[in-house]
């Protein structure tokens, strides 16, 4: 008897809860994703704060996967508006979009530069992709065979590399710093190689498997999303290499020093110019059916694409952020102006 | 072991019992036995050494860590406030306040103690010497003293963040010019203003009164603080009456059969589940079902409520336990009811265990970020929160989010976020301990 009146309050303030719930309308805009572009999203968040009437825009740090399954549940206040990216969305992505009636605009941003470091005390590095993957890599090639991975230290790959024992420090699986550096790093490492070239011709997957696999044989350490940490753990052990974003080499350059990959230093202006071989494109996503409902989205988008923002001089440039060219600005900045619909 | 000073028990052996009295092999089974404990007492010695050690090293590493945070890097400059610029309608009111170009005045203000600069990409290095929230000063300077439009004044702006950390002495002068964020020539330029007696540091206030912030100079605790204080009222005022109520009904009314033992072993694998449970089971319930706002302390709040509330039934049942049964015999016998017993005598008796118990629970509480991050509370957030329903991030996150930044500034910021966290969990567990000294009571 009693466990029936209890149920029936229950059942009554579940009830009166979700009644209230659809009135709850929201005036600040909701932007998820990428971890990578969140120091430039909320540069420009704080920024369309504090220089307009609209509310500062809440920004999440869920990773590019995470933000864009937000994202693309649907349209509605409870779905975020915007999300981040450090990769380009894919094709299911863009399909689970289209079947859930959402919309998008595509604004492409500007680049990021994954480097390989060491401490200020340890030797220069001077590496290629193919040096990396041979490093890094849990299956490599020898003489034609695919065995476990034999290499101990670092002259073992290249005399010219220092007699050092192989000890990376890198982002787990979850990052989106990790997809892009085995997809950079390693895939272009893996192509080097004629008979692996041949197999990503013939059976893409397994070709992945291979390039995409890291070894666990503790050469290669996971360290966690945290960068400054990695930065640390450098500066006290100058034998270990670390793998981070450009802008936190950008801000310990007294600490830690970037290697060469294929003799191009990881410096803005070799990244900004496309030399550099680790760099991808940073981008964001804009929901088109919530401008007009959720205000100042069209605002905040003429934001990040102004040249006070992410132009060369820009403060997200500070933050940073390696610009688009002045030509790509103009594009992309045009485009999201027209919040053109993006079709794949 | 063998390096231990002797202890007095090291003399009970056949030479300290001269009459024999004691036969010699117990008399050797006694020492061993004495052995034992000394080497207990040092071992649990050694373990606390090591632990407060541990602790001691912590903290220090946290405040030698975290004290630039709290200082404020400034310049004083001859700042000009034009009337024609800052008030072209010839009022001072909010609107010309809020639109004057406050950062241009500062910058001016800087190229003005450097004439001999005139280089445009030289005068924007120079300009970047100063902070984020140098125009704020002057806004802030102008709207105290409204009599300073039209004149010059010197006034204190506060540095870059980058600037301040050479003022602070944090920065190698002696490392190459490519290692380090300042270029020798602003070096030059802050050692020239150093030398006329300009720079210097004061208590950096906006860290306890600012929202945070991707500027360092300008990030401060107070949304986090705001935050986590609303978070933990809902927490209190859902978690504290359910939780008093179970355990007092389970414990003093509850018939004993196996419904209420199911309960029971619930309750207590509940208090053992990892917090980030209770976060997804809020997505699901809170957000996805009842239709809840993202990042909202109200859910953050709920979410909490549920991982606090077996700790709280817990520890209240074992308060109620804990009062002597000749209590509730004698109230019985004097013919109280059952409630007046509970009301009148057993649970006044048993509040100091409650509330040592809640408070321990909330300052958990307080220290969680792991089931906020599926409700959308580890975010950045600028504005500070003013209902439960405005976006709101806690303390916890707060340092969460600092740690992770790439600017150096933050690293200090994270360690005083942190000792500001441990400063509210001490006053909380003080509070418990006080409360219970006032109300305990001796049988």
């Amino acid at each position: 008897m009693k466990f029936k009146i209890l149920s029936g309050i229950a059942a009554i303030a579940m009830a009166g809860t979700a009644l209230a719930s659809p009135a709850l309308a929201r005036d600040q805009i909701r932007i998820v994703g990428s971890s990578t572009v969140f120091p430039f999203s909320t540069a420009v968040a704080e920024q369309f704060g504090r220089s307009t009437s609209f509310a500062t825009p809440v920004v999440e740090s869920t990773g590019t996967g995470g933000g864009l399954k937000l994202f693309c549940a649907g349209v509605g206040v409870e779905h975020p508006d915007i999300t981040n990216a450090s990769r380009r969305i894919k094709d299911s992505e863009f399909k689970t979009c289209t079947q859930n009636g959402v919309s998008i605009t595509e604004v492409k941003i500007g680049y990021d530069g994954i480097v390989l470091a060491n401490a200020v005390s340890g030797p220069d590095l001077k590496l290629t992709t193919r040096q990396i993957f041979l490093a890094l890599a849990k299956m490599v090639p020898v003489d034609g065979k695919l065995v476990d991975n034999p290499y101990k230290k670092w002259s073992d790959i290249d005399p010219a590399l220092p007699d050092e024992a192989i000890e990376v420090l890198g982002p787990p699986p979850t990052s989106g710093t990790r997809d892009a550096f085995v997809e950079l790093a390693m895939e272009a490492g893996a192509e080097e190689f004629a008979e692996l070239k041949a197999l990503s011709k013939e059976d893409g997957k397994k070709f992945k498997a291979i390039a995409h696999g890291i070894r666990e044989d503790g050469a290669f350490v996971e360290a966690g999303e945290n960068d400054n940490l990695i930065v640390q753990k450098l500066e006290a052990n100058p034998h270990a290499v670390g793998i981070f974003g450009f802008s936190f080499l950008d801000q310990n350059g007294d600490k830690v020093k970037g290697a060469t990959i294929g003799g191009i230093a990881p410096e803005f202006e070799n990244i900004a110019a496309g030399d550099y071989a680790i760099s991808r494109s940073l981008y964001f996503y804009v929901k088109r059916a919530h401008i007009g409902t959720i205000p100042g989205i069209k605002e905040f988008v003429t934001e990040f694409t102004s040249e006070r923002a992410w132009g060369d001089d820009g403060y997200l440039v500070d933050k940073g952020l390696i610009p688009l060219t002045r030509q790509e600005r103009d594009e992309v900045a045009k485009s999201a102006g027209e919040l053109a619909p993006l079709s794949m | 072991m063998t390096d231990i000073a002797p202890t007095p028990a090291r003399d009970i052996g056949p030479a300290a019992d001269p009459s024999g009295f004691v036969r010699p092999e117990v008399s050797k089974r006694l020492s061993r036995r004495y052995a034992a404990e000394t080497r207990f007492r040092i071992y649990g010695i050694a373990a606390l050494t090591v632990a407060t050690s541990f602790l001691v090293f912590l903290i220090a590493t946290m405040i030698a860590g975290a004290w630039p945070a709290l200082l404020q890097g400034t310049v004083t400059l001859q700042v000009e406030f034009d009337r024609d610029e800052i008030a072209p309608s010839g009022a001072l009111d909010e609107a010309a306040l809020r639109k004057a170009n406050f950062e241009g005045i500062a910058r001016n203000a800087i190229y003005g103690a450097f004439p001999q600069v005139t280089d445009r990409r030289e005068k924007r290095d120079l300009g970047r010497l100063l902070g984020a929230t140098a125009g704020d000063a002057l806004r802030a300077a102008l709207r105290a003293d409204p009599a300073l439009l039209g004149t010059t004044a010197a006034i204190a702006l506060p540095l870059s963040d980058d600037a301040e950390l050479l003022v602070k002495g944090l920065v190698d002068r002696g490392s190459a010019q490519k290692e380090r964020r300042l270029s020798d020539r602003e070096i030059a330029w802050l050692d020239a203003l150093g030398a006329e007696g300009r720079l210097e540091t004061r208590f950096n206030k906006g860290f306890f009164t600012n929202g945070d912030s991707r500027e360092p100079e300008r990030a401060g605790v107070w949304g986090a603080i705001v935050g986590s204080f609303l978070t933990l009222v809902v927490t209190l005022v859902l978690s504290f009456p359910l939780g008093v109520i179970s355990a007092v009904y389970l414990e003093e009314f509850a018939p004993k059969n196996r419904w209420t033992e199911i309960i029971e072993v619930n309750i207590n694998n509940l208090a053992a589940v990892p917090s980030i449970v209770f976060g997804l089971l809020g997505l699901a319930v809170f957000l996805n079902f009842f239709g809840l706002p993202r990042s909202a302390p109200l859910v953050g709040g709920m979410v909490l409520a549920l991982m606090t509330l077996p700790t709280i039934i817990i520890a209240t049942r074992a308060a109620l336990v804990a009062v002597p049964p000749s209590i509730r015999e004698a109230a019985l016998g004097v013919g109280a009811s059952q409630l007046q017993v509970v009301m009148h005598h057993v649970l006044p008796l048993a509040t100091p265990g409650v509330l040592t118990g809640s408070i321990i629970g909330m300052a958990r509480a307080l220290g969680e970020t792991a089931p906020l991050l599926m409700i959308g509370m580890v975010a950045f957030i600028v504005d500070i929160p003013g209902s439960l329903t405005d976006p709101a991030t806690v303390l916890p996150v707060q340092i969460y989010i600092w740690a992770d930044s790439p600017e150096r500034a933050f690293v200090a910021k994270t360690g005083a976020a942190t000792l500001v966290l441990l400063s509210f969990l001490l006053v909380m567990n003080a509070l418990a301990i006080f409360l219970r000294k006032q109300f305990e009571r001796r049988w």
